[in-house]
């Protein structure tokens, strides 16, 4: 009889007001003045610099930290600007620990590198708490026009650097608003007081750039009319798709796509009313499933488990990540892969895992021992694939693994559509590396134009 | 523990850690404060006549900050004490009773007539201070009246003073130097044939401390407008070091004590100063910037390091550095040495590469078989320690001293005889070769 299961503990409201606050506050609090001074006078000012060889914008960090230390916190947030415009994001979200940081000299020194995230954040923060006009002004018009699909860091990269040569772009964008992952898919507490959006204000202050949002590529346009109403075109649209776990049960209720709750909780304006299980399980290994467990529980969650296929070594979240993940109490649990997720009354109960061992090509086998892990709710979060609508068919835009291929300049098969971030082959899933395509793009399309 | 004692001139104190005369030693109070905190003696914050001089009522110190604000150097405008006579040597007299084991000399500056002199050396021989130490030094304020670093510019004036009191105390009589000057000899000189017992030195040196941008003056700002000061504090230590090596090594002035000031705030400084010949030493902005605690470690540093040294008492360490200090002409121009980068240390910074490629030799490499990689390219380097100085990783690059073979740099063989620019073949005026 149905009224005599146990409903699935899910619950809106688990905390007070005060901790929802305190745990979607800056999970990184900025430095302050002095804070930023001391720290910039620990930079070498390296010759050529591994930092910023490691940055996939090349900012020139030395150069930038310097100006902090000699007290000209907008001199330095123009040197980031000038390599990477979305360079407050970045400060926020790039795991530095694996780029710039990583890099620093001083880890062969003592261990502890330059803290250079914290510091471009100190830098453009200033800049923007300063209200200052845009850095750059657009060139005289060139009279060419550019469509730009998906109004991610992509997008916004190359519609900045386009717009600032003179050319006219429209974003089109699928959602409501532009921001793409930066605005819908961080985690909240590391981008706090809406800084994606004006982060999105500052990058269109340049003018030149007209925006349409709830315009999606297949459902409200399609490339055929773009290459055909605009010079060029750049596609940045991101991942639409998510994997399945392709495991009996996926579709039973409280087995939920990580993507699209973490999209919701951005959006959320009251936390408090999001529904959290009392028991999470997360699946998957990479920066949605540390983002996703550690988000449900600072949302109250009491039992959060990430169970991963590999051992933590072969995670794609970094070491730093995991770190922050076991240190808001969340449990990772390797060389688990899901098999079965068992329902009650049509909702989840709990998944069974198979205990796996990878062989010496790293192809993984199951071993026969499975492990029962109770579950209120279980996030997906096994990665994200590239949805071709809108595209024209195969035959017009060659794909590659999946994936839109381009060449070194971010060109598609076609000569005047241009690709990057997510969507592309090669594609890193990370802001950096998508504002680089943007602005590799950019390049390439100015030069294309410009002929 | 090493016996820290010192004797100079007499004047008998438990370590060689004097305070200097400043506003730190302007007062019993803090004089007290001082002596329980383990200071070896004082000089008193300098006394003029009555009626007392005034301070200006905004700020008289300013600060040349690192980026964690430590002090680096350090500014006044403050002048001598502007306490009454009378209460001063009041407090003296009860200081020197209550803490016979320390040093107590006191600092004067009065008007350049010979009375005033007389008149004021009488009443601090009442108190039963140790010593005088006559302020030839302040380079602000008192220097306008015709006082202070005015007196201690002129060598026939220093000369001329520290006779009189020579002549009219029995007290040790030492002449406190200012580094504003060209050469530190000359007013030291004057203080010797004058008959000082000892010299002490240096004072401040002139300065403006910074320059506030927005006001456009000179900090520290007193109602728009500033004045030079005296600098002072760890940046100021090097040019100490050079004028009490030069007095130190002058054979007219040989033996001449000195009390070494400048920039000293630990026991390693103090060590550096009595290797070039300083009897005692004489701290203020260290303790100004921290407190009098700090000579604790001075203490505990100095014997330390001078039991791990094997030196018993400070005699045996003092003036030791004296005759390794020469001049330019007389160095070993057939010493070679060539920069080496451990390349464990290494930290890959390339700050060497950088500053030997845009401003030096071009001698250390970035690259090597296309990988980051500093090395040193004998066939290019000077020697010169550029690298050295610049490196951020303590004895990461050394300077190797080549005795044999040949300089790949000039090719000639290297002369494992010492031979200095006197005799050198490119000097017009070298000692000629008998010979020849």
């Amino acid at each position: 009889m149905a009224d005599a299961l146990v409903s699935p503990d899910i619950r809106a409201g688990r905390l007070t007001a005060d901790d929802y606050l305190e745990n979607f506050d800056d999970l990184h609090p900025p430095l302050g003045v002095h804070e930023a001074r001391v720290e910039a006078d620990r930079c070498y000012f390296c010759y050529d610099a591994p930092c910023t060889i490691a940055c996939p914008t090349s900012i020139d960090i030395p150069k930038f930290i310097r100006q902090i230390s000699t007290g000209n916190p907008l001199g330095s947030a123009k040197t980031i600007f000038e390599q990477n415009i979305l360079g407050g994001m970045c400060a926020r979200v790039c795991p530095t620990e694996t780029l710039c940081e990583e890099a620093c000299v001083r880890n062969l020194a003592e261990d502890k590198p330059v803290a250079i995230g914290l510091l471009q954040r100190h830098a453009t923060d200033t800049y923007f708490e300063r209200d200052e006009k845009h850095p750059y002004e657009r060139a005289a018009s060139t009279g060419k026009h550019v469509a730009v699909v998906g109004g991610g860091p992509a997008g916004l990269a190359c519609a900045h650097a386009l717009a600032r040569q003179g050319h006219d772009v429209t974003i089109f964008e699928a959602r409501p608003k532009l921001g793409g992952l930066s605005e819908f898919g961080i985690a909240a507490y590391k981008t706090t007081n809406d800084f994606a959006q004006d982060e999105v204000d500052f990058v269109l202050s340049i003018g030149g750039i007209s925006v349409e949002c709830n315009k999606a590529l297949g459902r409200d346009i399609t490339l055929e009319a773009l290459r055909r109403d605009h010079d060029a075109v750049f596609l940045g649209v991101g991942l639409a798709g998510v994997n399945a776990l392709r495991a009996e049960g996926e579709d039973l209720a409280g087995v939920i796509d990580a993507v699209a709750y973490i999209a919701d909780l951005r959006q959320a304006s009251d936390l408090s009313t999001l529904p959290i299980g009392r028991k999470v399980v997360v699946i998957g290994g990479g920066m949605t499933a540390i983002d996703i467990a550690v988000q449900a529980k600072r949302l109250g969650a009491e039992e959060v488990t990430i169970a991963y296929r590999r051992d933590r070594e072969a995670m794609k979240a970094s070491a730093y990540e995991q770190e922050v993940a076991l240190t808001n109490g969340v449990v990772i649990r390797e060389c688990l892969a899901p098999r079965r997720l068992i329902g009650e009354a049509g909702h989840v109960r709990a998944i069974e895992l198979e205990r796996v061992v990878a062989d010496s090509s790293g192809r993984l086998a199951g071993t026969g021992e499975t492990v029962t892990l109770e579950a209120d709710q279980v996030f997906k979060a096994i990665g994200q694939t590239f949805v071709p609508d809108g595209l024209g068919g195969a035959d017009a835009l060659r794909l590659d693994g999946g994936r839109i291929d381009v060449d070194a300049d971010r060109r598609t098969s076609l000569p005047d559509v241009w690709a990057g971030g997510d969507c592309i082959e090669g594609g890193e899933d990370l802001t950096v590396a998508a504002v680089e395509d943007g602005k590799i793009a950019a390049a390439a399309i100015h030069a294309a134009l410009s002929a | 523990m090493a016996d820290l004692s010192t004797n100079f001139l007499g004047i008998k104190s438990p370590n060689p850690f004097w305070l200097a005369s400043a506003p730190p030693t302007d007062k019993e109070y803090n004089v007290v404060r001082a002596f329980k905190a383990g200071w070896g003696g004082v000089v008193w914050k300098t006394l003029g006549e009555d009626p007392a001089v005034v301070n200006v009522n905004g700020p008289r110190y300013g600060a040349v900050h690192g980026r964690d604000r430590n002090v680096i150097g350090f500014n006044n405008i403050e002048l001598i004490t502007d306490r009454p006579l009378e209460v001063n040597l009041r407090e003296i007299k009860q200081v020197k009773r209550d803490w016979p084991d320390r040093a107590l000399v006191v600092s004067l500056m009065v008007p350049c007539e010979e009375q005033n002199w007389i008149d004021i050396l009488r009443r601090v021989e009442e108190t039963e201070a140790d010593g005088v130490e006559l302020n030839f030094g302040c380079p602000h304020g008192m220097s306008e009246r015709g006082m202070g670093s005015a007196v201690g510019q002129v060598p026939e004036y220093i000369k001329m003073v520290t006779r009189w009191c020579k002549q009219n105390t029995r007290m040790p009589v030492i002449v406190k130097l200012t580094p504003n000057i060209t050469d530190i000899r000359n007013p030291a000189r004057a203080a010797h044939a004058g008959g000082a017992d000892a010299v002490s030195l240096i004072n401040t040196i002139n300065s403006i401390v910074s320059v506030d941008l927005d006001q456009m003056a000179p900090n520290p700002t007193i109602d728009g407008r500033g004045a030079h000061g005296g600098y002072c504090g760890p940046a100021v230590k090097p040019i100490a070091l050079n004028m009490v090596a030069e007095i130190a090594r002058d054979p007219q002035m040989r033996g001449l004590p000195i009390s070494g000031i400048g920039g000293v705030t630990d026991w390693r400084d103090a060590a550096e100063f009595m290797a070039l010949g300083a009897g005692t030493v004489q701290v203020c902005t260290a303790a100004m910037v921290y407190g009098f605690r700090v000579v604790e470690d001075m203490i505990d540093g100095l014997s330390d390091w001078m039991d791990e040294k094997g030196y018993t008492s400070v005699d045996q360490f003092v003036g030791r550095a004296v005759p390794n200090v020469t001049d330019w002409q007389q160095l070993n121009l057939n010493y070679v040495v060539k920069a080496r980068i451990d390349q464990d240390a290494c930290i890959q910074c390339g700050r060497c590469h950088i500053a030997c490629e845009d401003t030096s030799h071009q001698a250390i490499t970035a690259m090597k078989d296309g990988l980051r990689h500093f090395e040193v390219i004998d066939e290019e380097c000077v020697g010169c320690n550029l690298c050295v100085s610049v490196c951020p990783v303590e004895d990461c690059i050394t300077m190797e001293h080549i005795a044999e073979g040949t300089d790949p740099r000039t090719g000639k063989p290297i002369n494992p005889d010492y031979a200095n620019w006197t005799t050198h073949p490119n000097n017009p005026n070298r000692v000629q070769d008998a010979a020849e």
